[in-house]
């Protein structure tokens, strides 16, 4: 890391660090994406160039200084250099969710008072046209993707490859401009703003100075020993704080190359395809790939399947052992070895994470099993905790410290204190700016001191110093009895097992808990198929008599496991429904990043919530569902509701 | 304003040219069966052309007698400009005129590349020789064909699907990569035969987008058959509608629409 220091106190924004990269590491790839079936690729030099144009252009174009530029659409290069083109000329990007409605973009797009947008293509530039009416700031939309934009009215909309030529044409007019605006950027300037999801009410946009994020990629990429030379394939979304971390932070900082997928659907081959030696992904995710890869094993011949299962079992012993540089017997070690040619070897191929030196998973906790299946492999995978306001991170797991119960230690440069409600603070040079345009919020979270609520219950265990996260501060409550209420302790419990897709606890206030399930249709559509069970659709299927049987075996298992623990054995789910469709961001219910709003979910299913106390054993209902395209249905069901077997308290106590 | 002959300007701005395809006074028949009686009709350059018409009413002999597969016993069939002689549906592909199926008929146990490959088929020049042997001039024109096989493969979003092999794909997607084989070849007219049969609302959805896209980007004209009256009317600009063999209307859609036949045809009417 040496030759990172050299100069570092010019490097103070992003295109400082885009001049350094196009000198050092010219003709090192920058980006890649699959276009056409091959991959494309722009060296630094490239990039640089590309960036440049396109700051000209977007100068032509009369850009302030200080002005916000939205940028919508899948990760692309050309959406990731309009973030760090708009920073050129002075701008603050503004990443928005690609899939968030008319509605959300509305509210966004109108809090910042956006003036330009740069989008994918016509599905984008529809949404925002839709909304424009109520944008009285918003004047001009850029767009990458011309197909079916050829009739549209062109007076205000602009190709983004023309924008790049007519800013490269004019650029002896304009290039002094550009210079004077981008040795004005320091470490104070604005970087980016990210919206939060919003669990509750309304996003917030998390303003990120550029000492933020290149403070934070710094600090973390030598946590990590990140490299130049390393591959990351960029897939989440551009609004995400991850992404924007992972893909733009750490990649300038260290000058790796960001690969872009194809499409969304692609993802999976283009992972194969690239072999990213460094990945994120949320436990969904790694959740997806087990359960293809357990699908597919049980379709595997007789030879194949007892080969997987018998290695599996070694690697499971010793594999976690191995990573963490543990001691581990010669003959182990000589059967991890075999079993790593004929089985670990090609199975991590597959999934793409052959090179895979650092593997992050956040967001959300991870099942145990899950965590060791792909750590038992030898893939260093870990996890940590951070948020949008932290710029990412709070907390990592240190190689050889990995665990699936903590989320690690704090990150350079972070302290971490716990107040005595539980709820944990942090301080460090991450730390956000402000909430823009929201100095209340703001106050809320921020104190004079620098310190910020995460909103998480939490504790650090004493003897190693990591820390643990109960739930969410908010929705942490009380019984009726009094006894402690952690729904996403026990949802994640249920959400373990492959079954289940989501689940929702309720009990707050109340004698006893309930829950709303969802099942995972791939896992149980898989197993209604090799049990010859036949079912028209999503709902049907939900309510099937074996169905429901699978899943009140899994929540009773949670109950048993959740009795074991002293402080929370009250939380055990006495009742259970499963849905009749899918809870879905489209409908509210989960925000983007697919957390679940325990609120909107409260009053919109306020009818079956009741049922599940009033002791009735099924309920009809009506629920409105939004389509894609934003008009909405309905769905009619008769749900079964069913009682689980818990253990009692008072006999545990006996039995002890 | 539909008989000036250098053609016309639809109400969203796009240009209708001149009568690329004029069927002439067409009968057909099998046996004793009349399929197609007298009917006559063009399609300009540009346009989007649905015929219609309830079921048995001779579409889709209509359809395969533009394709060459059917030669009709009587009436002339006119490609751009010139009276089409009787000639094999391959021939008539090498004029420039590809086509979709009803009941989809690809290469199952090939992959989605390899079927749109085969569309790329009559711009292929080079001999077998040259191709087993993957000589020079081989390669370059397969590298060449296989550029805009991709370019139509990312057009239509099935990437995702490149490599699997069609047998094991949905009914829609399927269909999707059957449209994707026929824009391979480039066509100057482009046949499509129920392209939304047995799909969804999302996917019929879809569908049109991709074809409304495909007239709007590569300029193509498109002839097609379709039962959902809802699709035909936002699709097209002008509608053929038949019944029993006969042309019973031919007009714009609000026209066809209007028109005392066709809703006779549609609704049904008591025969006294």
């Amino acid at each position: 890391m040496a030759d990172m220091n050299h100069g570092e106190g010019a490097l103070q924004s992003l295109p400082a660090l885009l001049e350094r990269n196009a000198t050092r590491f010219m003709s090192a790839p920058a980006y890649r994406e699959k276009e056409f079936g091959i991959w494309q690729s722009w060296t630094w030099a490239e990039t640089a160039q590309e960036i440049e144009k396109l700051a000209l252009g977007l100068l032509d174009l009369g850009v302030n200084e200080g002005d916000f530029i939205a940028i919508i659409g899948r990760n692309r290069p050309y959406l990731y250099w309009s973030i760090v083109a708009a920073q050129s000329v002075g701008a603050i990007p503004v990443p928005l969710y690609q899939d968030a409605n008319a509605e959300e973009m509305a509210f966004v797009l109108g809090h910042c008072g956006a003036r330009f947008a740069i989008v994918a293509d016509q599905e984008q530039v529809d949404k925002v046209i839709e909304v424009q009416g109520q944008l009285h700031q918003f004047e001009r939309l850029i767009y990458l993707d011309p197909r079916g934009l050829r009739k549209y009215d062109h007076t205000s909309l602009h190709q983004f490859s023309k924008v790049q030529e007519q800013g490269d044409a004019r650029r002896g007019a304009l290039m002094d401009e550009l210079k004077r605006r981008r040795e004005k950027l320091d470490y104070d300037s604005i970087c980016v703003m990210l919206y939060t999801s919003g669990t509750t009410g309304r996003p917030k946009g998390v303003v990120l100075s550029n000492r933020n994020v290149i403070e934070t990629a710094k600090s973390t990429a030598g946590f990590d020993k990140l490299r130049r030379k390393e591959e990351v394939l960029a897939y989440l979304p551009m609004a995400w704080v991850g992404d924007f971390i992972f893909s733009i932070g750490q990649a300038y900082w260290c000058g790796f190359c960001v690969n872009c997928p194809e499409s969304a659907d692609t993802m999976m081959t283009d992972l194969r395809e690239i072999g990213p030696t460094y990945y994120f992904a949320p436990p969904r995710v790694f959740e997806t790939q087990l359960t293809n890869v357990m699908i597919r094993m049980e379709d595997a011949g007789k030879l194949k399947k007892w080969m997987f299962d018998h290695y599996m079992a070694h690697a499971r012993k010793v594999g976690p052992a191995l990573l963490d540089g543990r001691p581990v017997g010669v003959m182990d070690r000589v059967k991890y070895a075999i079993g790593d040619v004929l089985v670990y070897g090609p199975l991590k191929n597959t999934l793409g994470l052959s090179r895979v030196r650092v593997g992050y998973t956040a967001g959300e906790a991870i099942g145990p099993e899950i965590f060791d299946f792909y750590r038992s492999l030898g893939i260093n995978l870990k996890q940590l905790y951070g948020q949008t306001e932290a710029t990412v991170f709070v907390t990592a797991q240190p190689d050889g410290e990995v665990r699936s119960d903590t989320v690690g230690v704090p990150s350079p440069g972070v302290e971490i204190r716990i107040a005595e409600n539980g709820e944990v603070f942090y301080r460090s040079p991450g730390v956000f700016v402000e909430y823009y345009k929201n100095a209340d919020s703001t106050a809320d979270t921020k104190d004079s001191e620098g310190w910020v609520a995460t909103g998480d219950a939490g504790f650090i265990e004493e003897d190693t110093g990591h820390l643990r996260i109960i739930d969410r501060a908010k929705d942490v409550g009380r019984m009726a009895d009094g006894s402690l209420f952690a729904p996403k302790y026990v949802e994640n419990k249920l959400k373990f097992f492959p079954d289940i897709l989501e689940a929702v606890v309720f009990g707050n206030k109340r004698s006893a808990c309930t829950a709303f399930i969802n099942i995972d249709l791939t896992a149980v559509g898989n197993w209604a198929e090799r049990n010859n069970i036949a079912y028209a659709s999503y709902q049907e299927l939900a309510g099937h008599r074996r169905v429901m049987d699978t899943i009140q075996a899994h929540v009773e298992a949670v109950n048993r496991s959740v009795a074991e623990d002293e402080m929370l054995s009250g939380c055990q789910v006495h009742r259970f429904v499963v849905l009749h469709k899918e809870l879905d961001a489209d409908d509210g219910e989960l925000t983007r990043t697919r957390k679940v709003r325990r609120r909107i979910i409260e009053e919109k299913y306020a009818d079956i919530i009741a049922a599940l106390y009033d002791g009735s054993e099924q309920i009809s209902t009506v629920t409105e569902v939004t389509y894609e395209d934003g008009r909405k249905g309905t769905i009619r069901a008769t749900l079964e509701i069913r009682d689980a077997a818990v253990v009692p308290l008072e006999q545990k106590m006996a039995a002890e | 304003m539909l008989d000036a002959s250098e053609g016309f300007t639809t109400e969203d701005g796009r240009r209708i040219g001149g009568v690329v395809m004029e069927m002439k006074n067409i009968t057909l028949r099998f046996g004793g069966v009349v399929a197609i009686q007298n009917i006559s009709f063009d399609i300009r350059e540009g346009e989007i052309r649905a015929i219609i018409g309830p079921n048995g009413a001779g579409k889709s002999s209509m359809l395969n007698v533009i394709s060459g597969f059917y030669v009709p016993q009587e009436g002339e069939v006119w490609f751009e400009g010139r009276q089409r002689p009787k000639v094999k549906p391959y021939e008539v592909a090498r004029q420039g005129i590809a086509r979709t199926f009803q009941n989809i008929a690809l290469f199952e146990g090939m992959s989605v590349l390899d079927n749109v490959m085969t569309g790329r088929l009559t711009h292929m020049k080079t001999g077998i020789l040259s191709q087993s042997f993957w000589l020079g001039r081989a390669e370059a024109e397969e590298t060449a064909n296989r550029e805009v096989a991709e370019r139509i493969i990312d057009f239509l979003e099935i990437q995702h699907i490149r490599k699997t092999p069609v047998s094991r794909l949905p009914y829609g997607l399927k269909k999707r990569v059957e449209l994707a084989r026929a824009l391979a070849a480039e066509p100057r007219l482009l046949l499509l035969d129920e392209p939304m049969a047995g799909m969804n609302v999302e996917e019929k959805e879809d569908m049109s987008r991709f074809i409304l896209d495909v007239n709007d980007e590569f300029g193509t004209t498109i002839a097609l058959i379709e039962h959902d009256m809802g699709v035909v009317m936002d699709l097209s600009d002008r509608v053929v509608v038949m019944d029993y063999g006969r042309k019973i209307g031919d007009g714009t859609p609000d026209e066809v629409r209007n028109n005392q036949d066709v809703i006779d045809a549609y609704l049904g009417v008591a025969h006294d």
